[in-house]
């Protein structure tokens, strides 16, 4: 029997959140976490989390789990299980509404900043912006991300202040369209990100890169941000 | 854009560019004091006296003492902008905040003013 730990609240009922302890029998068998968290839905229908697409695609249900926050459908026990139990918590650093589930509100907003759209004000061409493919090939690693914010709950500087830090998700966001050939605000974009906290709140810790469920290093990108702060700027 | 006026630069690449460029020189300080006393076994204080009367090596480490003044500014602002918020103590960290900061940078200035002292004073 699998011991499993999780963060318990319901604003409506409790006082203060809890640890609620459950047991099942995974059978051996190295299944999700979140496949986990579905069968001791069906024992207890009161627990809360969110979830969608079960592959690692929608973002959904990223959660702390087992200490580190990754997404419950692609992470097998054998990678979170320690010593027979798995503990299981809201992602960091966000409002919890219930349970498992975190208001994003501050996650969002902090998106929506870097302006996350194509800028181009140039009349558009017949058919398409044509980008050849080593222009095309400057978005890989940045436009896979799919916003579940594990990167960003991770990141003390955006524990400290989530509302003046773009955290990780974002500035990788900044970085996907500040590369885009077919996009024409960069300085625009830049002078938005010249503060002493949007972006230089980031003191490299790559706990960001450590946590992505994507492979993605935001880390990375934040330094191609500094590098075209630095050559526009001086 | 997150507007702040008691950052030592006013921008954020300005101050990370001084924190960079600063931690260069104490470094270089740094390596050279310890290559001095290594190469200098038997150090006298007349030895030591007469190094540091030199107009280079005040400039060095005049050079030194403003990079740790910038480098600790920097530093204890970002401490202090991360800690001591509304968000983590409660709508007084504000006031709190700022009469830290203006601390920081007093002690700062004055060490600053006091190290000038001392270098032009051997």
């Amino acid at each position: 029997m699998l011991n499993v730990s999780i963060y318990r609240y319901n604003p409506e009922v409790d006082q203060e959140p809890y640890m609620q302890d459950f047991q099942i029998d995974t059978q051996g068998k190295d299944i999700m976490v979140l496949d986990v968290l579905e069968k001791l839905k069906v024992e207890d229908p009161t627990l809360v989390f969110r979830r969608s697409c079960r592959e690692g695609v929608c973002g959904s249900d990223g959660m702390n789990i087992s200490g580190k926050n990754g997404l419950a459908c692609v992470t097998p026990l054998s990678e979170a299980v320690k010593k027979n139990k798995l503990v299981i918590r809201p992602l960091p650093g966000l409002p919890v509404i219930r349970d498992l589930v975190i208001d994003m509100s501050q996650f969002y907003a902090q998106y929506e900043k870097i302006q996350p759209y194509m800028i181009n004000n140039t009349p558009a061409p017949a058919i398409e912006r044509l980008q050849s493919p080593e222009e095309r090939a400057k978005l890989d690693g940045l436009y896979e991300c799919i916003l579940c914010a594990c990167c960003s709950t991770a990141c003390p500087s955006f524990w400290w202040n989530p509302d003046k830090f773009i955290g990780p998700s974002g500035l990788l966001q900044a970085y996907r369209f500040l590369a885009d050939s077919r996009d024409t605000a960069t300085e625009e974009r830049l002078a938005n990100l010249d503060d002493p906290f949007s972006v230089f709140r980031c003191h490299g810790i790559m706990n960001c890169v450590q946590v992505c469920p994507k492979g993605l290093n935001p880390t990375k990108a934040i330094g191609h941000i500094r590098n075209m702060l630095v050559r526009s700027a001086t | 854009m997150v507007t702040t006026v008691t950052s030592l630069g006013r921008s954020g690449l300005s101050d990370w560019l001084i924190q960079r460029v600063s931690a260069v020189v104490m470094t270089a300080y740094l390596i050279f004091i310890v290559g001095y006393l290594i190469a200098t076994p038997d150090l006298t204080y007349t030895q030591w006296a007469a190094l540091n009367s030199t107009l280079p090596m005040r400039m060095f480490s005049l050079l030194t003492i403003l990079s740790i003044a910038a480098h600790a500014w920097i530093g204890m602002w970002c401490v202090l902008t991360d800690y001591i918020t509304v968000r983590l103590i409660g709508p007084k960290a504000t006031i709190l905040r700022i009469i830290f900061q203006l601390g920081m940078m007093a002690v700062t200035l004055l060490y600053v003013v006091w190290a000038i002292d001392i270098l032009w004073g051997i």
